[in-house]
């Protein structure tokens, strides 16, 4: 077994010998593997980071309804009662036509011209806040049907709409990070079976005589996955490397517009558990790769 | 040892190298295998260690039929029988010793081990002080011996030889096969394929010659 081991770790520091005889070479495939795995996984990083700002959002959903002109103080005083005695509500207050046509004029600056008109063009509304458990898109609209039909009730906005388009672009995004994900894996699976297939084929002869001598074939490969694997591996560092750089560059001016807006977000990277999840499958694909083309490469050179 | 029954090969182009070859081969001893250019000796060696199948025909190789033997196997089979190229067939980018020493790390044999029987065979060829050296820089006598230092590293039961004097001097040709010897007289079963009639001559041992792939003396009674 430790002899195995001993073997084994000679295999290793060859493969690592190997790539120090060639440094050029060595970097431009872990740089290209590296670019390659840092794409997927900035997008990644970005989406996740959306996803963080809008979750905070959920909370401040507000529900505008507006009221027929001709629903009176006494029956907006029974809807109200009504609104407020629904589970899923949490405060609802009425913003009678006057309080809004005064706020407008305020917010607007267009006082001299609102007061113009003949008569108030604004509705008494009322604002409900909806619970903090109602929360899914799903169970506002919900909420938003069931009040709309209450009697007085002309219209309703859901003030999350935006939001909710928000998050559909995400999702959306997220679906594109997958695909994307699997060509670009698909894109270092061909870099890293390339190299290897010109490893073996450069290795022709020497594999030749192995065979002829008793070498298995697990033998012959040995090697070949190892340096396909640490190719990955080695590529998937760059990358963690290049993505920790980028989000600290980011970092800088991101805190500065999340201050702007009184918020103390700042960029979230790549935890610890995720970059080993990116080695991880860089050298998973390394070793998928590798094993692949001397596959195909190792049945075709037979000793003669 | 080796044992052919009715052994024909037939190559991809057609070509009937082998016709029916029968013969045994005893444990323990040495035989030359002999017969004009082309007369199918290489393809006879080639057929022991599976580098060729046979076409129709049975072999028998160390107590295994080669017809059964399975692909995964063969390796296990190149382990247990000694090959020399006429051809060196050596890794020119590794020093002799790393040459010598490839069967043992291809059977996975342990660091010390393989150290001691790599000398132990470099000095069975006289090339003991020259283990640090590439192949390149060695004289095509020396580069055949370390062949055969490889061949004898792993101390298989069976030698094969295919025209291991090829292009050598009579003088180093004789030192050759007089390895050969050395090793039979230590009970490895030994066939050397040459077109050297001089040494059958000189050695008095057991012939085989081919002839256009007919086996014309020294086989088995044909039944
Ligand atoms: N791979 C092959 N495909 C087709 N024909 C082959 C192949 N290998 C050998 N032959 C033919 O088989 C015949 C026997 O070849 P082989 O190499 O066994 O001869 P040999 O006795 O070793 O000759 P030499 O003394 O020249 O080495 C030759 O006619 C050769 O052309
Ligand atoms: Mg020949």
């Amino acid at each position: 077994m430790s002899a195995y081991v001993l073997r084994q770790l000679q295999v290793l520091v060859s493969s690592l010998g190997e790539f120090a005889r060639t440094p050029w070479a060595t970097i431009l495939t872990v740089g290209v593997i590296g670019i390659t795995l840092a794409l997927p996984t900035l997008l990644y990083i970005l989406v996740t980071n959306a996803e963080q700002v809008t979750s905070g959002w959920h909370g401040n959903a507000q529900i505008s309804l507006f009221l027929n002109s001709d629903t009176d103080t006494e029956r907006t005083g029974a809807v109200v009662a009504r609104i407020r005695d629904h589970d899923k509500v949490d405060q609802a207050r009425v913003i009678t036509a006057e309080q809004a046509l005064l706020e407008f004029k305020q917010l607007s600056g267009f006082g001299r011209a609102l007061d113009m008109l003949p008569d108030n063009p604004l509705p008494t509304s009322i604002v409900v806040i909806p619970h903090k458990d109602a929360v899914t898109p799903a169970e506002l609209q919900k909420l938003v049907d069931e009040l709309t039909k209450l009697p007085g009730i002309d219209a309703a906005q859901l003030d999350m709409e935006w939001v909710q388009r928000f998050r559909v672009i995400l999702s959306l995004a997220s679906r594109t990070i997958v695909v994307l994900s699997v060509l670009l894996a698909l894109a270092v699976t061909f870099i890293i079976s390339n190299t290897i297939r010109l490893a073996v084929l450069g290795r022709r002869e020497e594999i030749e005589i192995i065979k002829l001598i008793g070498g298995t074939d697990r033998f012959i490969r040995r090697p070949f996955l190892y340096s396909g694997t640490l190719q990955g591996l080695l590529g998937a560092i760059a990358a963690v490397i290049l993505i920790v750089l980028i989000v600290q560059l980011l970092n800088g001016p991101v805190t500065v517009l999340a201050k702007l807006y009184d918020s103390g977000f700042r960029l979230i990277g790549l935890t610890a558990p995720e970059m080993l999840g990116v080695c991880a499958i860089g050298g998973g694909l390394g070793w998928l790769a590798s094993r692949w083309s001397v596959g195909r490469h190792l049945a075709e050179i037979q000793p003669t | 040892m080796i044992h052919f029954s009715q052994v024909t090969k037939r190559y991809a182009n057609g070509y009937e190298a082998l016709k029916r070859v029968s013969f045994t081969i005893e444990r323990g001893e040495m035989a030359f295998l002999t017969g004009h250019s082309g007369a199918g000796k290489s393809t006879l060696l080639k057929l022991i260690t599976l580098i060729e199948r046979s076409t129709r025909g049975q072999i028998i190789v160390n107590n295994k039929n080669l017809a059964k033997l399975r692909r995964s196997r063969i390796p296990h089979l190149r382990r247990e029988i000694g090959v020399v190229f006429q051809d060196h067939k050596l890794l020119d980018d590794r020093t002799v010793f790393d040459n010598v020493a490839l069967p043992l790390v291809v059977a996975g044999l342990g660091h010390q081990d393989t150290s001691r029987r790599v000398r132990a065979a470099l000095d069975k060829v006289g090339l003991l002080g020259k283990e640090k050296l590439y192949p390149i820089t060695l004289s095509g006598g020396e580069q055949q011996r370390v062949g055969i230092a490889r061949a004898v590293a792993n101390r298989p039961s069976l030698l094969l030889a295919d025209e291991p004097t090829g292009n050598l001097d009579a003088e180093l040709s004789n030192e050759i096969i007089g390895l050969f010897q050395h090793f039979n007289q230590h009970g490895v079963t030994v066939l050397v394929a040459t077109h050297e009639r001089r040494h059958i001559h000189r050695l008095n041992k057991r012939v085989l010659e081919l002839k256009n792939g007919e086996l014309i003396h020294g086989g088995d009674p044909q039944r």
